[in-house]
């Protein structure tokens, strides 16, 4: 029993050569980011409040992909989505193509809170944004230099593939690691369970670099990227249509419901069950457990619990684990 | 067992007002995509191919909530949805925001099938549509896709349509206009893999009702889930996915197996449904 905490910043085919300028940064706001939510369960905060906190940290660093720093469409637009569910009430609200909403997790929220529908999606969601008076941006805010050099690379490296009049035969997304060795790297989720056993996950992306315009992926779908019940929550990253079709966050919860596996086993079952170089997830249970798998090189991704222990990991090794907390 | 079988569906919660000549008429459409049904899997149709044809008829016809009866958004615009999804490899396509496709559940097929993604929404959509030559086909005139009717009191919100072929490999297709003034950009339960639609090589789904309900209890993928995972038969699922599964929500499910059962189930007032199998039996009907 006790509090845990997860959350991850995208898993991928991270290669072990990824230079320390691209590392570090990343390493220090999982950090940085782990400890806000730490403090807020520490205080109490609900973990619904706590896994909004924390991805909107998230969605703030133009490192990760997600909010600012999201990844760009085949138009060199964002269009960014993301979800959030409360575990025990099993409410949930979700996002899709925003262009100019700060914090896509927040407006999620208020679709949950708001409005009687649970998920709004391009300029219906964009109105509600303007409706509630969130913050909004313009398209430079969240357009990094380092995400159109992606957009180019990709484009450069996938002209076939992407030339949809033609049947596509892998079902996997056309979208190379190109040289730059992260750009498939997506989305940023947490999840979090209080002393209580109250359960949130929550999950924001920017997509895939040079996705088609209205493509919506694994994220903000209830079951798939994002997932809470009493008994856990859930936060998937990786490869979108493979997420999808699997239902990932759903099936790890279905595991333990309906098999009785616990969260470990459950989770493991539904990693080792997708296709390699897939799927990666955070996930809590509601006695305090902690899981986060990948069948990808690597995930970025940190977690703590009540009883002290805590990581920060991006491949297999555990580093700096006994770095984090005071 | 073993077969080929067939579910339809044509939303649930039914208005118990409902003229009898027009639930004369919603069995007649439902048995006739039945017969339609059934003639293509005779002839060794997949049911990928089959869950298409049938909605695709479904939505044609005005009677029903999805394609040319679509309800309207609180702008008085259409916005369509549909999601199709093929068992035997989880393959699945799916679109939302759809305004001038004839027929949304032939676009997520497309995009199933010719884009990377399994879901493309609004502006994306309707670009892929007039790529792929889906559309746009028609425009919507709101008086004639009214059908002269109060849709709000007489159309539920959804069709569907479950199919095991003679192979046993499952499929399952939904469309819908979503809800009657619902806000612009609601996405509802149809498109969802998972909620709405769901197959794999054990089963197919197609639910309908409360989306928000139908969302929450991820409900297709419980009713697949309980059987993989609970060893329940078919119909026992879709019993157990409708009553523990939607907290008070309304909603109702049709359901193929493998071994070419079929099973439906609703806790609302009535679902436009029917069934056939392989050795022929054939039902339709609205109430329980």
């Amino acid at each position: 029993m006790g509090w845990a905490i997860a959350l991850h910043g995208g898993a991928g085919d991270i290669p072990l050569s990824l230079p320390p300028e691209r590392r570090l940064p990343r390493e220090e706001t999982l950090r940085r980011c782990l400890r806000i939510g730490v403090a807020a369960l520490k205080a109490n905060r609900p973990p619904l409040d706590v896994v909004e906190l924390v991805v909107r940290e998230l969605e703030n660093c133009p490192h990760f992909n997600a909010g600012r720093g999201s990844v760009l469409t085949t138009n060199a637009t964002v269009e960014m989505e993301a979800c959030i569910m409360d575990g025990n009430t099993k409410r949930c609200g979700a996002v899709s193509g925003l262009s100019t909403v700060v914090n896509a997790i927040s407006l999620a929220r208020l679709v949950m809170e708001k409005t009687p529908h649970i998920y709004l999606a391009f300029d219906g969601a964009e109105s509600f944004a303007r409706e509630q008076g969130v913050e909004t941006r313009d398209a430079s805010h969240f357009i990094t230099p380092e995400n159109i050099e992606r957009l180019t690379q990709a484009k450069a490296a996938n002209k076939v593939q992407i030339d949809y009049t033609q049947p596509v035969l892998e079902k996997t997304p056309q979208v190379s690691s190109s040289n730059i060795g992260d750009s498939q790297i997506g989305t940023v989720g947490c999840v979090a369970v209080d002393g209580n056993g109250n359960l949130a996950a929550a999950t924001s992306t920017g997509g895939l670099v040079n996705k088609m315009i209205g493509r919506i992926g694994d994220t903000p779908i209830v079951g798939a990227g994002t997932y809470a019940n009493y008994l856990c929550a859930i936060s998937a990253t990786g490869k979108g249509e493979a997420i999808i079709r699997a239902t990932v966050g759903r099936d790890v919860a279905a595991l333990m419901e309906y098999k009785g596996l616990s969260l470990k086993d459950a989770a493991d079952c539904v990693v080792e069950n997708s296709p390699k170089g897939t799927t990666g997830l955070v996930a809590v249970s509601v006695t305090g457990e902690v899981v986060m798998a990948f069948n990808t090189s690597g995930m970025f991704r940190a977690c703590a619990k009540e009883d002290g222990t805590s990581e920060i990991a991006i491949w297999d090794s555990v580093e700096n684990g006994d770095l984090l907390l005071p | 067992m073993g077969g080929w079988a067939i579910a339809v569906h044509g939303g649930a919660g039914v208005d118990s007002r409902l003229p009898e000549e027009r639930q004369a008429a919603a069995k007649r459409l439902l048995a006739g995509c039945l017969e339609i049904g059934a003639d293509a899997l005779r002839s060794g149709a997949m049911a990928i191919d089959v869950v298409e044809m049938l909605v695709r008829e479904l939505e044609t016809d005005p009677f029903f909530n999805s394609g040319r009866g679509s309800a309207l958004t609180a702008r008085g615009t259409v916005e369509m949805e549909a999601s199709i999804m093929n068992g035997p490899d989880r393959r699945c396509g799916a679109v939302s925001g759809i305004t001038t496709v004839k027929n949304p559940v032939s676009l997520a097929r497309r995009v199933m099938e010719f884009s990377p993604h399994s879901y493309l929404a609004f502006q994306g959509a309707e670009d892929f549509a007039i790529e792929q030559s889906v559309g746009p086909a028609m425009s919507f005139d709101t008086g004639i896709q009214m059908n002269g009717l109060p849709i709000s009191v007489y159309a539920p919100e959804t069709v569907g349509c479950v199919v095991v072929d003679s192979t046993g490999g499952c499929a399952a297709a939904t469309s819908t206009g979503g809800l009657m003034n619902k806000k612009c950009g609601r996405i509802g339960d149809s498109p969802l893999i998972g909620a709405g639609t769901y197959a794999c090589d054990l089963c197919a789904v197609s639910c309908t009702g409360e989306g928000e309900a139908i969302i929450r209890a991820t409900l297709a993928r419980d009713v697949a889930a309980i059987m993989e995972y609970k060893g329940l038969a078919l119909q026992e699922a879709v019993n157990y996915a409708i009553k523990e599964r939607l907290d008070g929500g309304k909603a109702g499910v049709i359901a193929v197996s493998k071994d070419g059962e079929v099973a439906y189930g609703f806790n609302s007032n009535g679902m436009f449904r029917g069934c056939a199998t392989e050795d022929g039996f054939m039902e339709v009907g609205i109430w329980e």
